[in-house]
């Protein structure tokens, strides 16, 4: 009797099994985590907010799959990682900024910060938050001309919250306003509730852990009403609701500073990452120059990252001390 | 008891062979006995071409210290040596008897009888038992540990937390008498006040039936425990803090912390064995996978090979292009399946082309996800970047030998990125620097 037998079978290193959890669909979860906040902004801002997005997606997709194609590396567009920094881009700029601006933006973020490091995985900062820094230091007035929200019927121009409150010369809008997002500022950041939901979604989906976002919201607001309560310039308790509310803290909280490339792995490194965010937006806002600060503040703990990792893995396993009898 | 638990992670069940009674297969034409199914010294065969042989005689031993002797399962003819590579790499030599299926029992068979410790230690090396969960330990050093004045617990693991097994899920439900009576014996002769037995809770039919049998027989000594259905929930280190609370470290035993520790098919076996003497020589195992016909729970008898178990179930669906010896996260990819049974198998997976593609690795992307999955709360990428350096120091520090290999970090990796894998080469590197 002649029996089939096959000994040509694939052998592989065990376990044989994987989650359906790839990166690209990571990418595509935080996208959707992305959709409340876009939603809103069309509502405030009109239609440029789409062309606008949709222009950012599609150059840094095309940077992306040029480089690779470019320098013969494998193809990474799929991944959808230069979809999610596109759409962050657009979200960290005036919903009336001129496309090529954009577009620049796009190649800072994913040429020079990514690709230019290594591709996925090896950049040591946010290329959007990035991006977005190199935007507003080059294009210092098209960065901060802050189109109308179309609820505004009786002014022209428009400032952002944290603008009137370094300068002065127009009343603050109201906390309720702000949490709606029914305010000027940058296109995707204004709406602090929709990004509340899209983010509470990525920590209920486990695609961020909550750790980074409690902590650097949690730091803005702790050293607010310490700060307003020590200097008496306004009720501590509405101003520290004020700056959680205001510019870029609940979009960088939960999607950039969050990123998994340029945040420390560890829980402990998380603590310090997030608080350290938090400090340094409120003492740029507080004291700094500019009115904003949380670009700088990712910027500034994504460098840090490296050391903060290395800490914590001391402090996890001791070091290499050796084991004593 | 600890309410703690360690890290683990979720993965899918499949469990589609819980309901399948297990069936008994057919003596096939050939069997194949390899010489090999234990951690230690192979034995040396002691039959030659033209002998013949019949069920439960003596085939194959050896004087070294770590080892277990070797039975016939089938009654028939020997028809030679056969040396082949075994699924881990190495030479193995097989005992090939063509079966004349009448299944004669050999004459010395007894059933026997132990006054003491040490003569139920060596009942357990005659009847060749070996840690049936997978690491195929032998049973008669196991269960003689150097302080045996200091055990008090048995720990029996019926986690089963591997997917698509449910060979020990079966043998909980049908031979639930054996099991006990393995518990008691083994708590008679070490010495031990009580007993566990831990099984995950997606099993519950198991664990109220082994309560009910509990409770009629009016044993209070020994008590099922209740496990998180999570992976990896099984392994020993883990299992034996989910039950007592206790930290094991890599290259420790159980009884190091007064705990005998065993899968509970290897404890039903102590129970067959002091009930019918017959050695072991056949393997309760669940056959499934996509390419497989009829999935279903067999008893085979030690020696057969794959292909035939395969026919029992009804054949191949589709071409194989992946067969696993034991589940999908630990489990053994072998290249033939020509392959015969081995004392520790407890399932056969045959895969379709679809299921058995290695997913291409991508970039990492910092997740975190394996350091969260992993139970001993190991850093995965940092291990994989130290081995990248073959740097020994860093991945001594980083505790790579503490890595049981459970995979968990490999199955959750979205970058798809082999990092269990990666630990076993890491473990090798610091072996090699000889840094303790």
């Amino acid at each position: 009797m002649d029996k089939k037998t096959y000994s040509n079978l694939v052998v592989s290193s065990a376990p044989h099994l994987v989650t359906n959890m790839d990166t690209t669909r990571i990418m595509l979860m935080v996208l959707i985590g992305l959709a409340p906040s876009f939603l809103v902004s069309i509502y405030v801002f009109g239609a440029r907010v789409i062309t606008l997005t949709l222009v950012c997606i599609a150059a840094s997709m095309f940077f992306e799959w040029a480089w690779n194609k470019l320098m013969h590396k494998t193809q990474t567009v799929g991944d959808l990682s230069a979809a999610v920094t596109g759409t962050l881009i657009a979200f960290n700029v005036p919903a009336g900024l001129p496309y090529w601006i954009a577009i620049v933006g796009c190649f800072v973020a994913i040429i020079v910060v990514k690709q230019l490091f290594g591709g996925m995985g090896k950049n040591i900062v946010n290329p959007a938050i990035t991006a977005r820094i190199v935007l507003f230091i080059s294009f210092a007035t098209e960065m901060t001309t802050w189109p109308l929200p179309k609820m505004a019927a009786d002014a022209t121009s428009t400032a952002t919250p944290l603008g009137v409150l370094a300068e002065g010369g127009a009343e603050l809008p109201s906390n309720m306003q702000m949490f709606l997002g029914f305010i000027g500022g940058s296109m995707g950041e204004v709406s602090a509730i929709a990004l509340l939901i899209g983010g509470l979604f990525l920590i209920w989906k486990k695609i961020i852990s909550p750790i980074i976002p409690c902590c650097f919201i949690g730091t803005v607001f702790v050293f607010a009403l310490i700060y307003y309560a020590a200097t008496g310039e306004g009720d501590a308790l509405e101003m520290a609701v004020f700056h959680i509310l205001a510019g870029g803290v609940m979009l960088g909280a939960f999607f950039m500073a969050t990123d998994y490339v340029t945040s420390p792995l560890l829980p402990m490194g998380k603590v310090i990452f997030g608080i350290g965010c938090g400090l340094i937006t409120m003492i740029i806002r507080l004291w700094g120059q500019y009115p904003e600060g949380v670009s700088f503040s990712i910027l500034i703990m994504n460098c840090l990252t490296p050391l903060i990792e290395n800490f914590c893995q001391k402090r996890l396993y001791g070091g290499a001390k050796k084991n004593e009898k | 008891m600890s309410q703690k638990h360690l890290h683990s992670i979720h993965v899918s069940h499949y469990k589609h062979t819980a309901g399948c009674a297990t069936e008994v297969m057919p003596v096939p034409d050939v069997v194949k006995i390899s010489m090999s199914q234990h951690i230690g010294a192979p034995c040396k065969p002691l039959v030659k071409k033209g002998d013949y042989v019949k069920v439960g005689q003596l085939i194959g031993d050896t004087d070294a210290f770590v080892s277990a002797p070797i039975h016939s399962s089938v009654s028939g003819t020997v028809t030679g040596l056969e040396e082949q590579r075994s699924a881990a790499g190495g030479m193995d030599t097989l005992v090939v008897i063509e079966t004349d299926k009448k299944q004669e029992v050999y004459e010395g068979i007894k059933v026997p009888e132990a006054k003491d410790l040490p003569e139920f230690i060596k009942a357990l090396r005659e009847s060749g038992l070996v840690g049936l969960g997978g690491a195929s330990f032998p049973t008669h050093i196991k269960f003689n540990p150097k302080n045996i004045d200091e055990v008090h617990t048995l720990i029996v693991n019926a986690a089963e937390c591997e997917p698509f097994i449910t060979s020990d899920h079966r043998l909980m439900l049908e031979d639930t008498e054996d099991l006990i009576s393995g518990c008691q014996l083994l708590m008679k002769y070490i010495g031990l006040d009580e007993g566990y037995i831990g099984i995950e809770e997606n099993k519950m039919d198991a664990i109220q039936h082994i309560d009910k049998v509990l409770a009629a027989k009016g044993i209070t000594n020994i008590k099922t425990f209740k496990l998180q259905a999570r992976y990896p929930k099984g392994a020993e280190r883990v299992l034996l803090y989910e039950i007592t609370g206790k930290t094991m470290n890599a290259g420790e035993i159980p009884a190091q912390y007064g705990v005998i520790l065993s899968n509970v098919t290897t404890i039903a076996f102590v129970g067959q064995y002091f009930r019918t003497g017959m050695p072991l020589v056949s393997k309760r195992m669940t056959v499934d996978g996509d390419a497989v016909n009829t999935p279903k729970n067999v008893i085979a008898p030690i020696g057969t090979q794959i292909c035939d178990v395969i026919d029992f179930c009804g054949g191949y669906k589709e071409e194989p292009r992946k067969i696993l010896m034991g589940g999908p996260m630990m489990g053994r990819a072998i290249f033939s399946d020509e392959m015969p049974i081995v004392k520790n198998n407890n399932a056969i997976l045959a895969f379709s082309k679809t299921q058995s593609l290695v997913k291409e690795e991508t970039a990492c992307i910092n997740c975190g996800r394996c350091h969260q999955a992993c139970p001993f709360g190991l850093i995965p990428t940092a291990l994989a970047d130290a081995y990248a350096r073959r740097d020994a120091q860093a991945l001594s520090d980083l505790k790579v030998m503490q890595c049981m290999e459970c995979g968990s970090c490999s199955y959750i990796c979205p970058a798809r990125r082999p990092l269990g894998f990666t630990n076993k080469l890491g473990k090798a590197v610091v072996k090699e620097a000889g840094i303790k």
